[in-house]
């Protein structure tokens, strides 16, 4: 059974590509068929994350609109086997996006792969909307700050009722997974921790990636941070966000836990 | 006698809300002070059923069209009229929602309904429930009974409610008790976090609320037209 995953977060520069980009690959290291479909037409970044913005000759507009199919749309990754990419448009924007081209984009997508990644644009118009639109579950990526968790609040609401599965009545799985966190900044309360994030968004937690070099380093050379370096905490972060996707039981270790004793023994030493 | 299916209509009773405006004279100046309104707050009454109250205003038929046909260049839709004569009823008048004539009949009519309408009437009217959280841009309208939420309400949400508001969680948004008129009406929460809290009218933002009752369970009401937060042992 396919599942379609919407990664979205309302705000934008929060890690919505990169959470796209490192999840899939997590998954397709595992042998299953993952697409990672890029939303934001007119501001696409998902074939730069990936590397492969030089091989981007059709994308989701044309597969939408019947000029190409998808079989010629979709670009393989040169690293991981079941790994592909569906480029958004750079030279359209989010109008050239219909509800009825994108159903039938998911429809062919559900019949080839596992695992359909969306990377949806920042906002709440037409194309975040469309990007949920039909997803079986949702990763709300948000930042340990006020703003992001609040824009994360107000996506969480559009996906219990704009999406095609609360339309129906079901209800719609949905998960936090908490970027760009740093523990020692938590801990003398610069960021939120993610007990206040918890305890405003109330969803289950997927996973906490530390804010890390590696993340921009990965962007930078177009691969995907679960790819390569894989001592890096970020890649372990993704790595498991991705297993508990695919439901294996992965313990969470709460990054606070480890540093905040050792923030507090530096800051009496200080003292 | 029985009514075959083909040959049955349902009638229900229903009631609405609808905003009354009461002209008062002299008509002129009235309007005046109304254009005033409506230029400081051009939406207000924007698909909105109103109805016209000529109580008290001794006006003529002619009268009374000239007035709603300048209250229609307003842009106002008149839905019916309130004591206004019931010889008047024609195609180029709203219905009589209340007469003069039946007002006048009101106090010997009324003891026969009472008896009648009192077990429907003296229903409260349900509560709203709502058993999860109420998240960031989200707005939950109850025009009438209470709103109780099991979970929180998040920033930049927004409750409104004519009559009390619970929530079961922490109050992060905007709560609007009793927004209909009604001065009884509370606001219970486990959390008080609000950016903004209404009573009858009366509100108070985020940064007159005082700040040690932030964080805590209360209730809020009006006593002596002021608000007054209490927490929870």
């Amino acid at each position: 059974m396919a599942k379609v995953v919407v990664v979205t977060s309302g705000k934008g520069g929060v890690g919505k590509t990169t959470t796209t980009a490192a999840l899939g690959a997590a998954l397709a290291q595992t042998g299953d068929k993952v697409a990672v479909v890029d939303f934001d037409v007119g501001l696409r970044n998902l074939d730069l994350v990936m590397g492969a913005e030089r091989r981007v000759v059709f994308d989701l507009i044309n597969v939408a609109r019947g000029e190409a199919n998808l079989s010629q749309a979709l670009i393989r990754d040169r690293r991981v086997d079941s790994l592909y990419l569906l480029a958004a448009s750079q030279t359209r924007d989010k109008d050239a996006l219909t509800e009825e081209g994108v159903a039938a984009v998911i429809l062919q997508l559900r019949e080839r792969f596992d695992w359909i990644i969306c990377d949806s644009p920042a906002g709440i118009e037409r194309g975040a909307t469309l990007a949920m639109r039909f997803a079986d579950l949702a990763i709300v990526v948000t930042n340990p700050e006020v703003s992001s968790v609040r824009d994360s609040d107000r996506i969480i609401g559009l996906l219990d009722s704009k999406t095609v599965k609360a339309e129906r009545g079901e209800r719609m799985e949905k998960f936090l997974l908490l970027t760009r966190y740093d523990a020692a900044r938590a801990a003398r309360g610069d960021m939120l921790s993610v007990e206040d994030v918890l305890d405003i968004l109330s969803i289950p937690l997927l996973g906490i990636v530390p804010e890390s070099r590696d993340v921009l380093r990965a962007s930078n050379i177009g691969a995907p941070v679960s790819i390569g370096n894989l001592a890096s905490p970020a890649a372990i972060a993704y790595i498991d966000a991705a297993r508990r996707l695919g439901g294996v039981p992965v313990p969470l270790v709460r990054p606070e836990e480890r540093k905040s004793l050792f923030g507090r023994f530096f800051t009496r030493r200080a003292a | 006698m029985t009514i075959s299916e083909a040959n049955a209509i349902r009638f229900r009773g229903r009631s609405y809300f609808a905003l009354t405006l009461t002209p008062e004279a002299p008509l002129c100046g009235w309007l005046k002070r109304l254009d005033a309104c409506l230029a400081r707050s051009p939406g207000f009454f924007c698909a909105s059923p109103v109805i016209l109250d000529l109580e008290g205003l001794e006006l003529a038929k002619s009268d009374a069209v000239e007035l709603i046909e300048s209250l229609a260049q307003r842009g106002l839709r008149i839905l019916g009229l309130e004591g206004a004569s019931a010889q008047w009823c024609g195609a180029d008048l709203p219905p009589a929602i209340a007469s003069r004539e039946a007002r006048a009949h009101k106090m010997t009519e009324i003891s026969a309904a009472e008896a009648f309408l009192a077990p429907l009437t003296s229903k409260s009217p349900p509560p709203l429930i709502i058993e999860e959280p109420v998240r960031s841009g989200q707005c939950v309208t109850h025009a009438q009974g209470d709103v109780i939420v099991i979970g929180s309400v998040g920033s930049g949400a927004e409750i409104v409610a004519a009559g009390s508001i619970h929530v079961y969680g922490a109050l992060r948004g905007r709560a609007m008790a009793g927004a209909y008129g009604d001065e009884s009406a509370r606001i219970f929460c486990r959390k008080l976090e609000a950016e903004l809290i209404a009573i009858n009218g009366l509100y108070q933002t985020a940064d007159e609320i005082e700040a040690r009752m932030r964080l805590l369970p209360v209730q809020i009401r009006l006593a002596g037209g002021a608000m007054r937060i209490t927490p929870f042992e």
